[in-house]
């Protein structure tokens, strides 16, 4: 026999799957979203996301090479998906350098420095936005408003949704004359409206979510159990005081809510393993972020919740097992 | 709906190519090959001699213990060498070697046993055959069968599985075997039921065998005990506990056995061997073995005498075709990869599957990325990504208490990972280790 036979133990075949083939369908998932913010902000959110992705690849590349003396990895699209979600977690208008930064951040400190992909506790792309937020809140919180184009949107401020909430609700306004200066519902479930760069279309975002169920990549529990969760949360603040506390439905369609729990919630490096460890990785997220929003100093707050949650991760790991086969089981003859 | 197991599985492609294969004979080989360790146990004492003549199914090796078994021989003919030869655990195994004699016509009748319904035997009797006749676990596990069968009188089995789950892609030979003689294999659920005192019996299939489904539906008509259960086609099904739990949603304890919930499990060619020795008192000297692979030419199905070296049934399909890789003892998911063909089939052999360059090369190892995939198959509860590092970083005592020794070794965890983490070799590894250290401690 010319070839040598090779002997491996079993199993001898393997599904399709790979990383890499999980990333792409992630990339994938984000076109509808990318189009979106580009439709919207025009050529700054093309600028925007490429400047992330590159930067994030180039730091990864040469922190691996130089720094780490490491394998370079930057082909598993790993850096690319940080990149893009990044960008899509920052204001179209940020400074360039800035961009730069939370992208070394995100890649260097978030990543790498804790060992690189599938040992990091942090989600990347969020550790990189927060970093930004904090150092330079002024930049983080002042949007563009959307380009004028022939659709002559009307419904454009500079400030996000949430935002123009909580600011007026300080200034002991109530949600009726509020929701004068708020973008619709349908609004902001086309993404007609403020915003960081992916966050805008509820509906794109949906989209590209649903097709990550659909290739399993995800699975519903960490998304629907948010997003669920924050709607209980805030509707029944709303039905006690509708004047005073946003409907649900604004509280879902905006704010990041579903960028944060169909794409950032979800990263497979730092969410749970079991199904029950993701329902209770995803209710702790909706309660900060309902907290937050309601009663803390930031309009937005999913970032800051998915890190706390992210930080609890190894502890839900480790609470909430698989319940493991044929245990504690009392042997029932019928 | 179908009946399956609740947690974890996979589906992986099933490329049943010799479905539609009728069973075939191939000529008797020339010389056989028979190892006295086919079975899980204690190996069985050989009892002939260089030169001595035997005849065929004539004790050669004789049961070395309780969990042992009887070994006849396949062939008529001449002992020629007492050897050690590789079989399909990699190791050099004690062999008995014969040349079949030719001029014996008892080698090349091809037997011909009318189906026998009427059951004449008692308990006793019945058991004594199924020990005599050296007949294992058909399914792979090559346990014993006289060992199960071996009920205290508190027992409360009131239940017999017969496994024709055949999850294992490629494999065919139950398949066939439960389509050929669907009526004996009745009958050989109705000789164990009568054994046991047993007044339930269910026949596992998956779904993806409907006219076994639909035969043995048939064959069973007139026998309301004996049930027939289609199975949603999903790996592993065929493993015991899984299959309990998909029928009857018993769940074996931990370190248990199916006796603990009242339950025996057969697979369907261990139940055709012994109608063939409880009728016929015919011990077991050949099984049904599938030959397969997606390049070989007449893959198919056959009556093959044990001790027939492999290359006999790869001549017999068409010789190996060009940039064949890996050749494997059993399925896909289980089998064992073997290094050449000389090795013999066994009682435990249920197919030879043939695979080519594009699938047999492994991919490299990357980090783990988290994705919970593992932990989603796995049919046992377990956390594979976990018991890899830990048995990676040698932390044995862990593994232990993450009940690593509850791992079935389907390789699902393997199979699905996306980083290709070999995963049920770090697990075997840490699991033989944690054995070591438990009978140490004992
Ligand atoms: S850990 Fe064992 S039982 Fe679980 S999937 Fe892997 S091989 Fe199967
Ligand atoms: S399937 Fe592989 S990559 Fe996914 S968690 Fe398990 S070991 Fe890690």
């Amino acid at each position: 026999m010319a070839d040598p036979i090779i002997i491996s133990a079993s199993p001898h075949v393997h599904s399709a799957r790979t990383s890499k083939k999980v990333m792409y369908d992630v990339l994938y998932a984000l076109i509808p979203a990318f189009l979106v913010s580009i439709y919207v902000f025009g050529i700054s959110a093309l600028i925007l996301t490429s400047v992330a992705i590159i930067s994030c690849i180039v730091f990864e590349y040469l922190i691996q090479k130089y720094l780490l003396k490491t394998e370079i990895t930057i082909t598993d699209g790993s850096a690319l998906i940080t990149g893009i979600l990044l960008a899509f977690n920052l204001p179209t208008n940020l400074p360039i350098y800035m961009i730069i930064v939370g992208s070394l951040i995100a890649i260097g400190v978030a990543k790498l420095s804790f060992g690189g992909l599938g040992y990091n506790i942090f989600n990347p792309a969020l550790v990189g936005r927060v970093f930004l937020l904090v150092c330079f809140p002024v930049q983080m919180t002042s949007w563009p408003t959307a380009i004028e184009n022939n659709l002559s949107i009307d419904a454009i401020t500079g400030e996000t949704t949430l935002g123009i909430i909580k600011e007026g609700l300080m200034y002991g306004e109530t949600m009726t004359t509020i929701s004068e200066r708020i973008p619709s519902s349908m609004e902001l479930l086309l993404g007609l409206t403020s915003g960081s760069a992916g966050e805008m279309s509820a509906l794109a975002l949906l989209l590209g979510g649903i097709f990550l169920i659909v290739r399993k990549v995800i699975t519903w529990h960490i998304p629907v159990t948010i997003i669920v969760t924050m709607a209980i949360m805030t509707g029944i603040f709303w039905l006690v005081n509708p004047e005073l506390y946003a409907s649900p439905i604004i509280h879902i369609l905006s704010g990041g809510a579903i960028l944060g729990a169909f794409y950032m919630a979800t990263d497979l490096v730092t969410s749970p393993m079991t199904k029950k460890g993701m329902v209770i990785f995803a209710v702790g997220i909706a309660i900060i972020t309902v907290v937050i929003r309601l009663f803390g100093a930031y309009p937005e707050g999913i970032s800051f919740a998915i890190l706390i949650m992210n930080a609890f991760v190894p502890l839900i790991d480790k609470y909430f097992k698989p319940r493991r086969f044929g245990n504690k089981i009392k042997s029932k003859i019928i | 709906m179908l009946k399956t197991f609740p947690k974890g599985g996979i589906h992986p492609e099933e490329n049943k190519i010799t479905s539609s294969k009728a069973i075939k004979r191939i000529p008797v080989p020339k010389i056989v090959y028979v190892p006295i360790a086919q079975h899980i146990g204690i190996p069985s004492e050989i009892i002939v001699e260089k030169k001595d003549k035997v005849e065929i199914g004539q004790v050669i090796a004789k049961s070395g213990g309780f969990v042992s078994s009887n070994i006849h021989t396949p062939v008529a003919g001449t002992v020629t060498k007492l050897d050690m030869i590789v079989d399909s655990s990699g190791y050099k195994k004690q062999c008995i070697v014969i040349r079949t004699d030719q001029k014996n016509e008892s080698n090349f009748e091809v037997p011909d046993f009318p189906l026998k319904k009427e059951i004449t035997m008692d308990q006793k009797d019945i058991l004594q055959h199924i020990t005599d006749s050296g007949i294992v676990g058909l399914g792979g596990a090559t346990f014993p069968s006289h060992v199960k069968l071996d009920l205290k009188n508190d027992n409360k089995v009131d239940c017999l599985i017969i496994n024709g789950v055949e999850c294992e892609p490629y494999l065919t030979a139950d398949h066939r075997l439960m389509l050929e003689k669907a009526e004996e294999i009745i009958v050989g659920i109705q000789i164990l039921m009568h054994a046991l005192h047993i007044n339930k019996a269910v026949i596992g299939i998956e779904n993806n065998k409907k006219d076994a489904i639909a035969v043995l539906k048939e064959a069973t008509r007139d026998d309301k005990r004996i049930k027939v259960a289609a199975l949603k086609v999903k790996y592993p099904q065929g493993s015991e506990k899984q299959l309990i739990k998909a029928i009857l949603k018993r769940e074996v304890p931990k370190g248990g056995l199916p006796m603990d919930v009242g339950v025996i499990v057969h697979n369907v060619g261990t139940i055709y061997a012994i109608y063939q020795a409880v009728q016929y008192d015919q011990p077991l000297i050949e099984r049904v073995v599938t030959v397969t692979g997606k390049n070989l030419e007449n893959a198919s199905n056959f009556w093959v005498k044990i001790g027939t070296p492999i290359k006999d049934l790869v001549a017999e399909v068409g010789g190996l075709p060009e940039g064949t890789r890996k050749i494997v003892n059993g399925g896909p998911m289980m089998g064992k990869a073997i290094k050449n063909t000389d090795v013999p089939v066994t009682k435990g052999t249920s197919g030879i599957l043939v695979i080519s360059e594009e699938e047999a090369s492994r991919q490299e190892s990357k980090n783990c990325i988290r994705c919970g995939q593992c932990v989603f198959v796995c049919p046992m509860g377990l956390e594979p990504h976990l018991l890899m590092n830990l048995s990676e970083k040698g932390l044995y005592e862990r593994l232990s208490d993450e009940d690593v020794m509850t791992c079935i070794e389907c390789g699902s965890c393997s199979y699905v990972c996306p980083s290709h983490r070999p995963l049920l070799d770090y697990i075997r590894f840490g699991k033989s280790i944690v054995k070591k250290l438990n009978t140490a401690k004992n």
